[in-house]
């Protein structure tokens, strides 16, 4: 695996005059699990879409390195992936176009049975010629990892991993992440104790200082 | 072969319109509902081809504002911005739905055109290269101008409204050189009498597209 470092430095997000988060700083690097966690409304979520690239701080910087060079946000998708219940699928495509689309759109060619092997590992291979919009949420949930992890990224980003998901569901999600944190990199946020003991480190947004 | 990342964006943008048909129905529901009404307000009454030239652009222009804002706003509304950001550039997700909305219009411009012909007997056109040539190269410009403000206005609640608001400034130059070129399609001119027209037209395309393409970036991510 390409060897690589994400730096969060003294990242700040306020929407209006409401400050949600101030001076967030971390390191990940390979082999690493980091995990983010807090209240309801601490940021959780918009810090991940922040590290994501998907949304501008108002403080602070966020860089990828990647084989010593750095990369904008703004090109840094080939190397990350993200579950979130943010992240919807388009509903009017099934399962299996959904994630032909995606590897088009990301430039990677992608064999039947890389697709076909991911559905089946998240249970979903008997719905994959079904629109999205028939999936159930838990369905939806598989779909998106399946959409996360069809180009390996370096480096993946959960919210909220298990939401949604059945115990069979949540096992395969805990074998990801396992493989994930030995293969590459895994970035997490989540109010689930027994998700959080995947983690090397842990930031709990609901500690921070305000400044 | 790997196919450019813009046209797989565009391709995407045309297989969900296929199963959707999110704009395609709203775009010839308005067509044929504004030219029905068009027929029957003029009635047996003889009108100056200068006005009906102004018309025709106009029923463009606001079935343009009925369908090509669904590419960003359907993306906003259906939750799959966030999912399209992680999965390319901007400027591969701009260049993808501006190649989309420029087939859109041109179908579009080019279904009116032929109707609009067919329906109002004094609307005759004796240059047909002038006229085409102005329906494409103003399809054009309206599409480059309308990508970039429907990325502007996904977010906003009164985007209904917003959109036409913000277009119109924007585009009346565009529209008045289109409908002074159309006349003179009518007129039956030259086509090198155009040439100033034409040169207007591309050059407003031209501008549009660098301009969108610079600022894509901060109006696609938050």
């Amino acid at each position: 695996m390409t060897p690589f470092h994400l730096e969060v430095r003294n990242v700040r997000k306020s929407f209006g005059r409401k400050v949600l988060f101030d001076a967030v700083s971390f390191d990940v690097r390979l082999g690493e699990s980091f995990a983010v966690t807090g209240k309801n409304g601490s940021g959780k979520s918009t810090l991940m879409k922040i590290i994501c690239g998907v949304l501008t701080p108002n403080g602070g910087s966020v860089r990828y390195v990647v084989n010593d060079k750095e990369i904008p946000l703004s090109h840094v998708a080939p190397h990350i992936g993200l579950v979130s219940p943010y992240l919807n699928m388009y509903e009017e495509f099934t399962g299996e176009e959904n994630l032909r689309l995606f590897a088009k759109i990301r430039g990677i060619g992608v064999r039947q049975d890389d697709i076909h092997g991911l559905l089946q590992r998240f249970g979903i291979f008997e719905h994959r010629n079904k629109e999205a919009r028939f999936y159930s949420s838990g369905m939806k949930q598989r779909l998106k990892y399946c959409a996360a992890l069809l180009h390996r990224p370096a480096l993946l980003f959960l919210d909220e991993p298990t939401a949604n998901l059945d115990d069979i569901g949540i096992a395969v999600v805990r074998e990801v992440m396992r493989e994930q944190r030995q293969r590459a990199a895994l970035v997490f946020a989540t109010n689930e104790s027994e998700d959080l003991s995947f983690a090397d480190r842990v930031l709990d947004l609901s500690r921070l200082k305000i400044g | 072969m790997v196919t450019p990342i813009p046209y797989q964006v565009f391709v995407k943008e045309v297989a969900s319109e296929f199963r959707t048909r999110y704009a395609l129905n709203a775009l010839l529901m308005f067509v044929v509902t504004t030219l029905t009404m068009v027929v029957f307000s003029l009635g047996d009454n003889t009108v100056p081809y200068e006005i009906l030239s102004g018309m025709l652009w106009i029923v463009i222009f606001f079935s343009a504002m009925s369908g090509l804002s669904r590419t960003f706003v359907t993306e906003e509304e259906r939750g799959t911005s966030l999912t399209l950001r992680l999965l390319t550039s901007a400027t591969n997700v701009y260049i993808g739905k501006f190649l989309y909305n420029v087939v859109l219009i041109l179908a579009m411009s080019v279904f009116i055109a032929f109707a609009y012909r067919l329906i109002i007997d004094d609307f005759v056109v004796r240059s047909s290269s002038i006229f085409w040539t102005t329906i494409v190269l103003g399809g054009i410009g309206l599409a480059a101008a309308s990508t970039i403000l429907a990325a502007i206005i996904a977010k906003a609640n009164t985007k209904g409204t917003l959109f036409p608001v913000l277009a119109f400034p924007v585009l009346l130059p565009l529209l008045l050189t289109c409908i002074r070129a159309t006349v003179l399609s009518v007129e039956g001119a030259f086509f090198s009498e155009a040439f100033k027209d034409f040169q207007i037209l591309v050059s407003f395309s031209v501008v549009m597209i660098a301009a969108s393409v610079m600022v894509f970036e901060y109006v696609w991510n938050d």
